[in-house]
């Protein structure tokens, strides 16, 4: 009977493919041994503080760093938060292009990750252009021909200050990190996948 | 039809049944957080963030007046690059293309900007003028399109003769134009033209199009991004102001800037419309990134050039694996 209501097919599905053991495992493959490994989550924690610092320069106003010493310390955290994310997931991508991590029904988990990378960028660009100082001006001038010469500056327009604080404060954000969390759950509940040269042949079973 | 899957693509399917380590994913994420934030922090203390304050029209007319008051005629006389320009500002021009494609002519007009109006005219009607000036903005309202065309294209042909020295420009038919962009020279030198353009005439702003576009068509701006090592054609749209690492991640975009045909504006059809061709390349590859693993050739690399055995290889020799054959 309960089957038929959405909340109860909604909970068994999610239960059937992503069970409290896969999304917080206390084991995992014995092949995950390689400091390649934590990329993903390094650039998840430079994501947080991204997060964290974007907030703060948020509610104080977008000019604030320019007239404030601590403000300009927290737009500091904002930027070399920012350098270090792209780092870490350039890091983190070509370790999974090296691992051909999209085998085994894992192709979703690369495109969503390589969607948010492609996010990442349009999000970072944005911010580049609400620093109200000089290079926020420059790169307006020099990134509309771009866009204009697509028809894409025609309704994302980079010289619309207004347009841009909203789009990287409010809108980018959300999709970069709902793209994230969707390839994160992803990653749950395919695995991590096994090494290139490992199969059913020279893989023993774990005896435990 | 589905493609029947081979024993190993089935294998890397199914749930790991090999060996387990142990795996504290909670622990890992907090001292993940620890570990980028003291990396954060000291990189903010050691080294702080760039921030070069923005030029202003004020600074532009004080440090080089003659140029401002030379690209206040040619908005005037309709030869800037704003006014030449096209989509999505007016429709003055066709834009760029590739191949039969024009996107930016179809996108239409959705940021009209008419830069005698709107960098010249409208920001010396809000202040109230010296009668010269006053009297000159009545010549020029009053005047025919053809009228004002010809006494500004008179002024910016007999500017550029002198090769932009405008005290050496002698007297001609130039009417009211001289006395508007001496006035609106002036109203630079003032900052009254920062705050005219800022305020449009109303009261809340934030679309600074108008400002950018006109800052575009003199020397003032271009001049501080060549400085600054900004400019396109020396890796510009990646690097940063002052020693601070800038948008490295747009290096691919920024690089077909520095090869022909996209370095050379005068090369057709390719580099005349670098901007547009160099956009759709980097769609293609962007979609290329996403579906890599759908593109045969590419997706076996990382089997066929072993960088996995790395990766892998204390697995590899605890389970004495040897490299697959297929």
């Amino acid at each position: 009977m309960s089957k038929k209501l959405w909340t109860a097919k909604v909970r068994e599905a999610w239960q059937r493919n992503l069970p409290i053991e896969k999304l917080l495992p206390d084991t995992q493959p014995a092949y995950v041994a390689s400091w390649i490994y934590v990329f993903g989550v390094l650039t998840l924690a430079a994501f947080s503080i991204i997060l964290i610092s974007g907030l703060a320069l948020a509610f104080a106003g977008p000019a604030w760093y320019h007239t404030s010493s601590f403000g300009h310390w927290v737009n500091s955290l904002h930027f070399w938060s920012v350098q270090l994310f792209f780092v870490f997931m350039v890091i983190h991508l070509w370790g999974k292009f090296w691992m051909a991590a999209w085998r085994g029904k894992r192709l979703m988990t690369w495109i969503t990750g390589s969607i948010a990378f492609v996010a990442s960028i349009a999000t970072a660009f944005t911010g580049y252009l609400i620093q109200t100082n000089f290079d926020s001006q420059w790169i307006a001038f020099e990134a509309k021909d771009g866009f204009n010469s697509v028809g894409i500056g025609a309704f994302f327009n980079v010289t619309n200050l207004g347009q841009m604080l909203l789009l990287h404060v409010a809108f980018l954000p959300l999709i970069l990190g709902a793209i994230t969390f969707v390839h994160v759950i992803m990653v749950r509940k395919r695995g991590v996948v096994p090494p290139i040269d490992a199969d059913e042949n020279n893989t023993k079973v774990d005896s435990k | 039809m589905r493609k029947k899957l081979n024993s190993k693509e089935v294998f890397d399917t199914k749930p790991w049944s090999g060996k387990l380590r142990e795996y504290d994913i909670i622990k890992e994420g907090v001292i993940a957080v620890v570990v980028v934030s003291l990396l954060v922090v000291s990189l903010s203390f050691l080294f702080g963030s760039p921030d070069e304050k923005t030029l202003t029209f004020r600074g532009w007319a004080q440090s080089n007046s003659d140029n401002f008051y030379a690209t206040t005629v040619q908005e005037l006389a309709g030869t800037s690059t704003s006014t030449t320009y096209g989509r999505p500002y007016n429709s003055n021009g066709d834009g760029l293309n590739v191949g039969p494609l024009f996107l930016q002519k179809w996108a239409g007009v959705t940021h009209r900007v008419t830069p005698a109006k709107d960098f010249v005219i409208k920001p010396l009607t809000l202040e109230v003028q010296p009668v010269e000036v006053a009297a000159a903005l009545a010549t020029w309202k009053s005047a025919t399109s053809a009228q004002k065309t010809k006494w500004a294209s008179n002024l910016d042909n007999a500017i550029t003769k002198k090769d932009g020295k405008v005290m050496a420009v002698p007297a001609g038919d130039f009417g009211p134009v001289p006395a508007l962009a001496k006035g609106l020279t002036e109203m630079a030198k003032s900052g009254a033209l920062d705050a005219a353009l800022l305020s449009q005439g109303g009261f809340f702003q934030t679309d600074s199009t108008k400002q950018i576009l006109f800052f575009g068509d003199g020397a003032y701006l271009d001049d501080a991004g060549t400085a600054a090592n900004l400019q396109g054609g020396t890796w510009g749209m990646m690097n940063e102001t002052g020693r601070y690492p800038g948008q490295a991640w747009l290096w691919l975009y920024s690089f077909w800037y520095q090869i022909p045909p996209f370095n050379n504006s005068d090369s057709h059809p390719i580099g005349a419309n670098a901007d547009a061709y160099i956009m759709f390349i980097m769609g293609a590859l962007s979609l290329g990134l996403v579906l890599m693993p759908l593109i045969p050739g590419i997706r076996a690399i990382p089997v066929r050039i072993p960088i996995h055995r790395a990766i892998w290889r204390n697995y590899y020799a605890n389970e004495g694996i040897k490299p697959r054959k297929d």
